[in-house]
This record gives C-alpha cells, structure tokens and sequence, in this order.
C-alpha cells in the first residue's frame, strides 16, 4: 500500500494509525510564520468507530490503509454472519457481528448496505440513510392526535426501537433516518 | 472541464473586496499622518531566505544581459530590499506586497498573500508594539493589546519554563498533550516548543484583545538582535488575536557577521533535514556591513486582517481569487 505524504491529507483519506485503518474527517495546516508546520486532523478510526485529533508534523508520511467502499444488498443472517450480495457478479460476502454493530437493527432484506472492506475484509456495515420497517408493538394510543406531542416508542420488526407520533399503529410501515434514528414519516 | 465547472468567480465577495480596499486606504493615512515613507521593492529577488522552514518559489530571466539565465526567487518576504533601503538612509519606511511561500495552503494560509511591513528607525520592539497596537486599534476597534513573554506564556498555561526546559520533559509535556506521536521521534527542542506554543498556548490567548508575546527564546532569533541584559531571549514578538497570528516583528539584528552565522546555520539545518541549501543573500549582508541603523521593524498579515474585520473564517473569503481559482 502506498505512502501518503501530508501534502495529500484530505477528507476521505484512508490511513493505518495505531494498527487501525482510519478515515481523515477534517485537515488544518498550522505552521507559524516563523517554525515547524504542522497538520492537525480529525479521524474516525473505521473499526471502533472511535473520532479523534492527531496532529503531525507536516512532511512526515503515513501508511496508507486498504480500505474500500462497495455497495451490496443485504440476504439475509443465520445468527453469526450477516450475508450480502453484490447484485451484478453474484458474490457474496460474510460479515460478523463486530462489522454490523449497532446497524444490525437497520438491515432490511434487499436494502442496498455500504460495505466497508480493509485488505478485502469487511469492517463495517453502513445501511442506508433511509428505511422503511414496519411497527410491530406501540401503544394504541389516541386516534386523530396529531405529530409533535413528543410521540411514544415503537418497537420495529427488525427490534430497532424509534419515538413515533401518537396516531402510529401496529402493523403500519413508517421511514426512519438511519442515521439519527428519528421517525420521518408514515408509508402508505 | 464543462462550463459549469470552471471556478471563475472570485472567491471573496464584491462587499468583503470593498472593506479590504478601505482598511488598506486607512492603513495608508495611518502611515502618510506619521511621516512613514511608502516604498516599492522588487518581488524577484536574485537571493531566496535560508530559514529552514520558508520555501520560496524560483523562477528564471532570460533575456539581454542574461543570456544563460538568470535564477530569481519571489520573495517570502520584503525584509532584506527593505533594509538595504534603511541601510541607504531612506528613515522610516513602510510596504504592502504580496509575499510568496511555497508549501503553505490552508485555512489561514495561501501560498500568495499580502504583506504590510515597516520599520521604525530609533524604535526597540517595545515601542513598536505600541505603534501596531494604535494600527490595531483604529482598523479592527480593539481594546488595548495585552504582552505577555514567552517565558511567562509558558508558565501560565503548561507550567513549564521554555528556557531551561529539557529536551526530555518536553517529550513528557508533549506525550502528556496527545501529541506522543511526534514527540517520540523529535531531537529538537524548537520543533516541540513550537508545537506546544501553536496547539495549546495560543488558543489560551489574545481572545478578548490582542496579546503581544515578547522575547522570543535565542534559538528561535531570527532575525532579531539577542537581548542584552538577558542573552537567552531575542528581541522577537509576535501578536497574536483570536486564533490568528497577525504579526511578527524584531528589534533588528545590525551585526553583518552575526547574520551571516545564523544563515550559516540555516544552512546548516537544512542540510540535516535533507533540504537544499540556499545562497544567502550578499545584498543584505554588504547593507548590514554598510552599517544599518539600529531598528525595529514587522511584517503583518493583511488577509488575516480582513478576515478579522470582516469576520470570515477562511483566508479565501478575503482575496479576490484564492490559489484554487488563481
């Protein structure tokens, strides 16, 4: 994998830090008019998920990381991977439980998921930004109220737990944002 | 490229353009009300700077005269023409030009930028802070700019005192700030300081007003005469305001063989860092050998300027077209 200078530092980057393969979020150039540079980054570590700030001297380099987005439908789970199909070639991928993580309560079946491989390996899981589960337990609540009262919990068919407006019934479909995991609205 | 994509407009706008034509118009009576004299010097100089951390941009004339070519650097600064100037009696002299700096792009930087430089002949730094501080005052409105020393900065906010500090308790200090990664590997005592002065000292100061930090340490001199009561420290200050670093300024070095140790030096470190080694400039030291008179000079960031009076956030939102649509 190749060496990125500090010159190449930009969003998006993929680099080894502490064994980790991270992802640069942002890039500051500090360099006093008299002095070193330096360049401050923020990162998301793409394992843990984990954001922090490092910050290196400008001119040094880094160890690029093998990191790369694909695009796959989710199959289906039998308990211990999660199996997703790249729907062109037909080949599949298996990714455990430490890759799904918390978006397991997100995976619809067919839904197109963001893989996320490091040396061909998938590390994290990224469904998107948008889906439609169905409510499969909320109270009745009252008929006719309207959305903004706070709302109640539902609990969706896929376990993900989301506050919903009070007219919200059992068995009716609704969007929810992945990425805040707020209701958007009811599907008809 | 489709027409859509060509990034032809300018990348700060018409009304920002118009506040940044009035502060320097404000800057200029500043100078035409105190006697200051204005001066034009060249941007191509035939010497670059040998400051291990200023890369400069190298072109070529050919042309009559010089048929084989003749190397010419644009300048990282206006300092040397500026002193020759003194050195020739011109009195007291001011500038605003454009600096070039190669390697510098960034939210406060680019790699093209204006420059306001003067110098003050019979001034030591002290007196020209407060001459840049009343700048400070008329253009941005500040309150009085708070000085601190270098020394007491570092007490303040690390604890720590810069000019008996071991090299091994600056790692210490450093890995204790988050910065492990680069202290591990440092040998030099400057590159640390610098580090800890950026990421931790500066935001600590010159929020509420400006803050003048003086007598830099003797390593990081520049071009600053040592002092003479306390030889460890320079006649160095910078001012910093809001997270920006707006100016930096030296009681002059005046000593022609001096200078020409410390761009020994220079040259010196360069060549550790596996940097190319520049000529030092012989203009400058047959002005100083000349004899210049004993000065305090500073250059100030006019972009940083703007970007403060007119409250932007990137240094392109102030010049009409930042490198990226230059």
């Amino acid at each position: 994998m190749a060496n990125y200078s500090t010159n190449e530092f930009k969003g998006g980057l993929k680099f080894m830090m502490d064994g980790e393969p991270c992802s640069i979020l942002e890039n500051e150039v500090v360099k006093p008019g008299k002095g070193q540079a330096f360049n401050r980054v923020k990162v998301r570590k793409l394992i843990s998920g984990k954001v922090l700030e490092k910050t290196f001297k400008s001119g040094e380099t880094v160890e690029g990381a093998d990191v790369m987005d694909t695009d796959l439908a989710y199959l289906y789970t039998d308990g211990e991977f999660w199996h997703f199909m790249n729907n062109e070639t037909f080949e599949q991928i298996a990714a455990d439980e430490k890759a799904v993580g918390d978006n397991v309560k997100w995976l619809v079946e067919n839904d197109s998921c963001t893989i996320t491989l490091w040396n061909g390996n998938p590390i994290a899981v990224t469904p998107p930004n948008f889906v439609e589960l169905e409510v499969t337990e909320t109270d009745p609540g009252l008929k006719g109220d309207t959305a903004g009262t706070g709302g109640k919990p539902a609990t969706l068919n896929t376990g993900a737990v989301v506050r919903v407006p009070l007219f919200i019934q059992i068995g009716e479909v609704i969007k929810v944002d992945t990425r805040s995991g707020e209701y958007v609205s009811r599907v008809k | 490229m489709s027409q859509q994509d060509v990034l032809w407009q300018p990348s700060a706008s018409i009304e920002t353009l118009r506040q940044r034509a009035a502060i320097l118009r404000a800057i200029r009576e500043f100078f035409f009300e105190r006697q200051v004299l204005e001066v034009d010097t060249p941007s191509l100089s035939q010497a670059s700077v040998t400051d291990e951390h200023l890369q400069g941009f190298a072109t070529e004339f050919v042309g009559q005269g010089y048929a084989q070519g003749l190397p010419l650097y644009l300048q990282t600064s206006p300092e040397y023409a500026m002193k020759r100037l003194l050195a020739a009696g011109s009195g007291a002299i001011y500038q605003i030009c454009k600096a070039f700096r190669n390697e510098e792009n960034g939210r406060h930087h680019n790699p093209e930028f204006t420059m306001l430089e003067w110098y003050r002949p019979g001034f030591d730094e002290f007196a020209l802070m407060d001459e840049i501080d009343e700048l400070m005052q008329l253009v941005l409105d500040t309150e009085r700019a708070e000085r601190i020393s270098y020394q007491q900065a570092f007490l303040q906010v690390l604890a720590i005192d810069p000019l008996t500090v071991t090299l091994e308790e600056l790692k210490q200090v450093a890995t204790a700030q988050g910065f492990g990664n680069i202290a591990a590997t440092e040998r030099d005592a400057d590159t640390l300081l610098q580090l800890l002065f950026c990421m931790v000292i500066e935001p600590q100061i010159g929020q509420e007003r400006p803050c003048f930090v003086y007598h830099f340490p003797a390593s990081q001199a520049a071009l600053a005469r040592l002092n003479e009561q306390d030889p460890r420290v320079a006649g160095r200050f910078e001012l910093y305001y809001q997270n920006l670093e707006l100016a930096n300024g030296f009681n002059e070095l005046t000593d022609a063989s001096e200078q020409r140790q410390r761009f020994e030096k220079d040259n010196k470190k360069r060549l550790e860092r596996g940097l190319q080694q520049v000529d030092m400039d012989e203009h400058l030291l047959g002005a100083l050998e000349a004899g210049l008179p004993a000065c305090a000079g500073v250059a100030l960031g006019i972009d940083r300027l703007v970007m403060l009076a007119c409250n932007k956030q990137h240094i392109k939102e102030v010049l009409s077209f930042d490198v990226d649509r230059a």
